[in-house]
């Protein structure tokens, strides 16, 4: 365990130590012991800057489960490192926030922050670990600690629910990737991202490399909300919205996207990744963007825009991916994708979450979140409405922010992708930019209904619940910090390259970057280019469509409300409950009889296919001994018994027959030369039969209750299965014996060894004395038993 | 001699399972009744039913039947034994206590705990 294990553990131990603070110490507000760490904990990974800077890697093990290959291998490289801070710089702000958002009365903190510091933890778990099955159980970890938050208000129904339904996708995913894991490590033989990318060259051929990679797509789509499986973000805002900004904008949504990147040097380089990763994230980017627009709660419209934002930059870690294709080129267009894509990522994390703090500022001082009874809130909200526009600004792209920086590089990318000539994009390769500036024209037109439609126009106060007002000063330090942040980073883009940038594409491309560093560079101006124009062209269409939304917002009615995939997600979860349980009524249907019908069809048909299957029926009668008489006119007399216990009507009948059975049975074992078994089968017999006697006495009388016809030849047909498959059983064992009895063992020795004539005595007392003592037992417990059930009589008041 | 054996053992399975599918509680007891005598007659068969001397040890005798298969037999009867005399007392308690031998209105409904 080195230093970078305990800051990786940290969150986890102070979470234990949380339940402490808010007992014992009620004047000050719990959230202030917990923004400790998080500070902390980014100052320490700062450090490993001046590391990362240098092209170098930290890796520090401690063994786990050493004897497998899983040990907690904490690496940090460029990307890890990037990850790690934004999620400790964002974490205590969320904390910051937090402290002033949630009340310290009304709210129980000391649960909001354990779950909060064992998602911190878990994330900063899945960004530093270099073994897949450590960073899989993080990865859990963030859906667990996920779904508590989410369902933080667990009185209100719509909080279980949006916490239900983001465990289950996001598990599911979670499954799959770890299955993905797992063909992963059988392909490489190892458990280690970092000995896995050695062996890249031999894996595109391996049989399991595609299901490997659909595995963990599937793993990662789920988490990073792509679409089919962005429906559980929206319904995530449910959370308190610290929990909102932290989670679900900049931290664990991004978890799937670290995936992606995490993953891109193994499977980088075939269609099937380029082609699934930008295809889905591009149409992720325009649905989310199109689907934002029509939201009328604030935090809904920034959930499908986080939805859009995180497609977007998928869309660009696919079309990166093609940069592994032109090592050789110097001018590297692709490799620029990626760049954009991790720019893009630290800015959306740093506007989002200032956006998602603000939009939680107006619902505290408002009382609402809806934008149709928000508005005016321009003059009495001055702050708020700054960050606001910052926030929103960077978004939609406008300069001087760094949304636009990134959404430039964004148009870049998608215009070079045109010129690939590589996986078939001469055919479909045009369609790339179309989508990517339609879906940013509506990515202008939310953003602008966000800000314009919340802080300009009429104050309704009437409608509003609280009288509005500028929020405490302690609430807006953290989105004022993150909107710092935005500007510092539009202005000062290259700040970034050298410190952050450099390294995570690095640790993404490790193939294609030697020699290239030096070629990225992040500038403002580009000239009078295509990308400016489809910028242009994004503000000129997006303030046309933003003025004249009324008129045309009525096309979202066009496309019917049933038809979503929500209602698609609610049916299908509906319809595995009824189908199981209609499952479960139709073959448990508690009647004792349905089941045995089940057990001994299923006996017929596993023996019977298995007898047919393996051709194992065989008759040989060479060791077979002659019929005589005695036998041949028992067994008919034994037969006859049984026929007569079939079909008797009395029960005196029935007991009287079933006692000639068992005399027969014994007269059998006299003429099978053994002499013990008829003196027990006789004495047993006659017991009994006692037995039955007396217990008849008290029961009623037989009757038919077997009236309907189908009933009785089902029981025929199931008896006579069985019977014959007996039969043949007992024909074909009979026929193909395989070695010699032990029992001449028994023969030579029951006199010499243990001094008795009577063998089958000797053996039961003697050579086998332990069957018989159990066997007592059995006896025993079963007189006990008796007695128990007629002497105690338990009334049904005591005995319930 | 086998072959006539694994008939009746048939028989005796056959009818043992058309009794246990019945409706009727004492129709059942009697079938495991004929099930544990079709099994015990099925050990000794498969133990071989060859000529020979009952198993006690006598001078000058050469061929003696299987030992074992008896000896496993004697202790699945007493244990049968034993089953069966529960079973009948729990059948006579049942009826007593629910007034019913008809498995079909033996069976417990959602609401019992």
């Amino acid at each position: 365990m080195s230093l970078i294990h305990w800051a990786i553990l940290s969150p986890f131990l102070m979470a234990v130590f949380v339940p402490f603070f808010r007992k014992y110490i009620h004047k000050i507000h719990t959230g202030w012991f917990v923004l400790l760490l998080p500070i902390f904990l980014f100052t320490y990974f700062l450090q490993f800057l001046n590391e990362t800077m240098n092209g170098k890697t930290v890796i520090k093990t401690a063994n786990w489960i050493p004897s497998i290959g899983v040990n907690f291998t904490a690496y940090i490289d460029g990307l890890g490192l990037l990850f790690a801070l934004l999620i400790t710089g964002i974490g205590a702000l969320v904390v910051l926030y937090s402290i002033y958002y949630l009340s310290k009365v009304k709210e129980s903190l000391h649960t909001f922050y354990v779950y909060l510091l064992c998602f911190m933890g878990a994330m900063l778990g899945v960004v530093l670990s270099d073994n897949i099955i450590v960073l899989y159980t993080f990865w859990e970890l963030t859906s667990l600690s996920s779904f508590l938050l989410i369902g933080y208000w667990y009185t209100r129904e719509k909080s279980r629910y949006g916490a239900q339904k983001s465990m289950l996708i996001t598990v599911f995913g979670g499954l799959s990737m770890l299955a993905g894991f797992i063909l992963l490590s059988i392909m490489t033989d190892t458990f280690s991202i970092r000995e896995m990318i050695p062996q890249v060259s031999t894996l595109p051929d391996h049989p399991l490399f595609i299901p490997a990679m659909l595995l963990v797509l599937l793993g990662a789509f789920t988490k990073s909300a792509q679409f089919p499986f962005h429906i559980w973000l929206p319904d995530a805002m449910e959370a308190p919205t610290p929990v909102s900004a932290y989670l679900h904008s900049a931290t664990m949504v991004k978890a799937g996207i670290y995936l992606v990147a995490r993953l891109s040097p193994i499977f980088a380089g075939s269609s099937e990744w380029f082609w699934i990763i930008s295809s889905f994230g591009l149409f992720t980017l325009f649905w989310g963007s199109f689907n934002a627009v029509k939201q009328t709660d604030l935090k809904a419209i920034l959930a499908y825009s986080t939805i859009s934002q995180l497609g977007m930059i998928m869309s660009l870690l696919g079309i990166g991916s093609a940069a592994i294709h032109f090592i050789d080129v110097p001018d590297n267009l692709y490799m620029a994708a990626i760049v954009a894509a991790v720019f893009h990522l630290i800015n959306h994390a740093t506007f989002k979450g200032s956006l998602f703090m603000v939009a939680g500022i107006v619902d505290h001082e408002t009382g609402t979140r809806d934008i149709r009874k928000l508005g005016g809130l321009m003059s009495i909200m001055p702050i708020t409405f700054t960050l606001a526009v910052i926030g929103t600004f960077s978004m939609a792209g406008i300069p001087p922010f760094n949304g636009f920086l990134s959404k430039e590089m964004f148009f870049t990318a998608m215009v070079n992708v045109t010129t690939l000539d590589i996986f078939n994009m001469e055919t479909w390769g045009v369609l790339f930019p179309i989508i990517a500036w339609v879906g940013s024209v509506f990515t202008f037109v939310y953003s602008m209904i966000l800000v314009f439609k919340t802080f300009t126009g009429k104050l309704q106060a009437e409608k509003l619940p609280k009288k509005p007002h500028e929020a405490p000063i302690g609430i807006l330090i953290p989105p004022i910090i993150l909107a710092s942040l935005v500007i510092i980073f539009g202005f000062f883009a290259n700040l970034l390259v050298p410190s952050i940038i450099k390294p995570a594409v690095a640790s993404i491309m490790p193939r294609v970057v030697e020699g290239k560093m030096a070629a990225i560079e992040i500038e403002y101006w580009h000239g009078w280019n295509t990308e400016l124009k489809m910028t242009l062209g994004v503000f000129a269409l997006g303030a046309l469509l933003f003025l004249t939304l009324a008129k045309w917002s009525k096309l979202y009615n066009v496309f019917s409300k049933r038809l979503t995939l929500n209602n698609l997600y609610d049916y299908v979860l509906l319809s595995i409950e009824k189908t199981a349980s209609t499952l479960n009524r139709f073959y448990m249907t508690g009647v004792i009889r349905d089941y045995l019908v089940v057990i001994f069809s299923f006996f017929i048909l596993a023996l019977g296919s298995s007898l047919v299957i393996k051709d194992a029926f065989a008759i040989d009668l060479t060791h077979v001994a002659p019929i005589r008489l005695y036998e041949a006119v028992l067994s008919l007399v034994l037969v006859a018994g049984v026929v007569t216990i079939l079909f008797a009507k009395s029960r005196l009948t029935a007991i009287i027959a079933l006692g000639a059975v068992g005399y027969s049975v014994s007269l059998f074992f006299i003429l099978f030369r053994a002499p013990d078994l008829a003196l027990t089968q006789l004495v047993i017999e006659t017991v009994s039969v006692a037995l039955f006697l007396l217990c008849f006495y008290y029961l009623p009388e037989l009757k038919k209750k077997e009236k309907k016809l189908r009933f009785k030849v089902t029981n025929l047909v199931i008896s006579l299965g069985v019977g014959t498959i007996v039969t043949l059983i007992a024909l074909s064992a009979n026929s193909n014996r395989l070695f010699e009895s032990i029992s001449s063992y028994f023969i030579e020795n029951s006199y010499k060894e243990a001094g008795g004539k009577n063998i089958v005595n000797v053996i039961l007392v003697d050579f086998r004395g332990f069957d018989t003592l159990f066997e007592i037992t059995v006896l025993g417990i079963a007189a006990l038993g008796i007695f128990g059930m007629i002497r105690l009589r338990l009334s049904r008041g005591k005995g319930q | 001699m086998e072959v006539l054996i694994s008939i009746v053992i048939g028989i005796l399975f056959a009818a043992a399972t058309y009794l246990m599918l019945s409706k009727s509680l004492i129709r059942i007891i009697i079938g495991t009744g004929l099930l544990s005598h079709g099994a015990h007659l099925l050990i000794l068969t498969m133990g071989g039913l060859k000529q020979g001397s009952a198993p006690v040890l006598v001078k000058g005798t050469e061929q003696y039947v299987d030992p074992l298969p008896q000896a496993l037999i004697l202790t699945a009867i007493v244990i049968s034994f034993g089953v069966t005399a529960f079973f009948l007392v729990l059948a006579y308690r049942a009826y007593q206590e629910l007034g019913t031998d008809n498995m079909d209105l033996l069976k417990g409904s959602d609401n019992d705990e």
